[in-house]
């Protein structure tokens, strides 16, 4: 009787295993690495590593098959998406492609899309039934002509429910000083970035060669974004914006070090239409909770900026630089994650004589778009050191992030070009 | 045939060793002339220096940051051309900068309110330290070209 059964068992897996290759991975979770891919996760939570050395590794997307496509900051071998397939089923991605000569950030999958990024310009792939790029060489040219300086130049997008595509465009300075980065320089009255830059603005995401005239400026007063995601509960855009740097270094007789590498706050806003967060008027102080006039523009450290400029919904330490943003909508995850965010910290350079912070994945939990708890570490051990002087010292840094189809959390590295996925195994 | 492939490679060893020495010791000699006390003082001013405006860009270690700050170890920029150098403190720069097929993309601040001597004494601690060893650069350099500049 045990032993049909068994056979029973082991043919159908088989049967499964030979005629599903594709979708393998998600019949049986993948065996997690031994150490979890050197990753510090909660109870219950294991990880491995899925593909590795694949360049610079930044935004990610998983189709429901299961396979992989990531944008690269810089492309190798002249192919700036990597498209990663799990052939036999057991989790490791083990054939890649690529295409797409250029680099950038964004990625994005849609409704049968894919849409990606270079540093100027937003592209969109038509996919075919099984997610498979239908025309590698030829996509449509969506946005164009975007501004793009040698600072905080790259362009993350996501799209909303109604046909709409949001683009982050970053301001193209550190605090919008006369001379950039420069000892006691003082900030341009009404900062002329603002009109082209250091904002969310919104494109058609099915109209060809947009530019400013066809798009509008949705938010304003955003330094940098580079990760952002749409909370399908409230229907709201997100976004984690890049704080000013070096307070103490350019207002040392304002800010001592150790102020200097906890502020500003790295800050996450809801954006609605219109919205402006203050850049380069204001930094979010997450000690005295509230917009502080930037020393730039006759702030003291604690003189209070305009009420005219939001409020961030969470505020995190100065510096971590998040370049990942997503709201976890999957059932494999306890229910405390669901509808929660996850934010992948690229970790600081801003901090020393500190040592710098971050380079880790923290949840925080939501309900309706609103915050219900305390922030905490959810992925630590990427640097593989604990104390990183410098960033340097991190030998992986996350970047971007992604849901799978079962519910795994997928996180890019963009040092070594590893891609993880974290899978809850608890009971 | 064998001690002449001998002779030769003696030869070749004193051509380059001997050279070699005498300049290490000239430079002894030049530093022992030239009181030590005031040449390691010039790193130690130029540290000072180093941690109030370069570090938080560079980094303690000279090491930079990847895509952001570049690296001042064995690049060309530290140890080759002093004026260049000097140029790019007394300036700024804002031009795209490739070391080792990485490119790096903050702006170089101009921080000419430095005195003449803070940048000849950052300059030497840079040129001396992460792994570089180049000759100092003194305050008159510094003077000629901003004074050029002017």
């Amino acid at each position: 009787m045990i032993i049909p059964l068994l056979t029973a068992g082991i043919f159908c897996s088989l049967y499964a295993f030979k005629n599903n290759p594709s979708t393998g991975s998600q019949l049986r979770p993948p065996r997690t690495d031994a150490d979890n891919a050197g990753l510090k996760l909660p109870p219950g939570f294991g990880a491995l590593v899925v593909a590795d050395s694949i360049g610079k590794a930044r935004h990610i997307v998983v189709t429901k098959e299961g396979n992989l496509y990531v944008k690269l900051a810089k492309p190798v071998k002249e192919k700036g998406i990597i498209y990663l397939q799990d052939k036999n089923g057991d989790g490791r991605m083990d054939e890649q492609s690529g295409f797409g000569n250029y680099g950038g950030t964004g990625l994005y999958l849609k409704d049968g899309v894919l849409y990606a990024s270079s540093n100027d310009e937003v592209f969109s792939y038509r996919l075919n039934e099984k997610n498979e790029v239908l025309d590698q060489n030829n996509p449509a040219k969506l946005i164009t002509k975007l501004k793009k300086g040698r600072q905080h130049d790259t362009k993350s997008i996501v799209l909303d429910n109604s046909g709409n595509i949001y683009v982050n465009i970053g301001a193209y300075s550190n605090s919008c000083q006369q001379k950039d980065r420069t000892p006691g320089s003082p900030g341009i009255k009404g900062c002329p970035i603002l009109d082209s830059a250091g904002g969310i603005w919104q494109f058609k995401a099915n109209k060809l060669n947009q530019s400013y005239g066809d798009g509008i400026r949705y938010a304003t007063g955003v330094r940098n974004v580079v990760g952002l995601d749409w909370n399908q509960q409230n229907n709201t855009l997100f976004v984690m914006q890049h704080g000013r740097d070096q307070l103490n270094g350019l207002w040392p007789d304002l800010y001592d070090e150790k102020t200097s590498a906890l502020l500003p706050a790295e800050c996450l806003y809801m954006l609605k239409k219109g919205d402006n967060a203050g850049w380069p008027y204001v930094y979010y102080d997450q000690y005295q909770k509230k917009n502080i006039q930037a020393p730039e523009y006759g702030g003291d450290g604690k003189k209070e900026g305009s009420k005219e400029y939001i409020n961030p919904a969470l505020a995190f330490p100065g510096h971590l630089a998040p370049n990942g943003l997503l709201f976890y909508t999957g059932n494999q995850f306890p229910e405390k994650y669901r509808n929660g965010a996850f934010i992948a910290f690229h970790g600081s350079w801003n901090r020393t004589p500190e040592k710098q912070e971050g380079f880790y994945v923290v949840f925080a939990p939501f309900k309706d778009g609103m915050p219900t708890g305390a922030w905490e570490i959810f992925a630590d051990g990427f640097a593989g050191t604990d104390q990183v002087m410098s960033p340097r010292d991190a030998k992986h840094r996350p970047c971007g992030l992604a849901q799978g189809p079962d519910g795994s959390l997928y996180v890019t590295d963009d040092v070594k070009g590893t891609v993880y996925r974290i899978l809850y195994n608890g009971k | 045939m064998e001690n002449k492939m001998f002779m030769k490679k003696l030869l070749l060893t004193v051509m380059f060793i001997l050279p070699l020495a005498l300049f290490t010791q000239a430079q002894k000699v030049s530093k022992a002339i030239s009181t030590p006390a005031a040449a390691r003082d010039q790193l130690l001013e130029g540290k000072k220096v180093y941690s109030k405006f370069c570090a938080s860009c560079h980094q303690s270690d000279g090491g930079g940051v990847p895509n952001l700050n570049p690296p001042l170890s064995k690049t060309i920029y530290v140890l080759g051309d002093k004026s260049r150098l000097i140029r790019i403190i007394l300036n700024g720069s804002n031009e795209s900068l490739e070391i080792d097929g990485e490119t790096y993309s903050n702006p170089m601040p101009q921080l000419d309110i430095l005195k003449d001597q803070e940048i000849a004494d950052v300059l030497t601690y840079i040129r001396n330290s992460f792994g570089n060893k180049a000759a100092a650069v003194t305050a008159p350099e510094v003077k000629a070209l901003r004074s050029k500049k002017k």
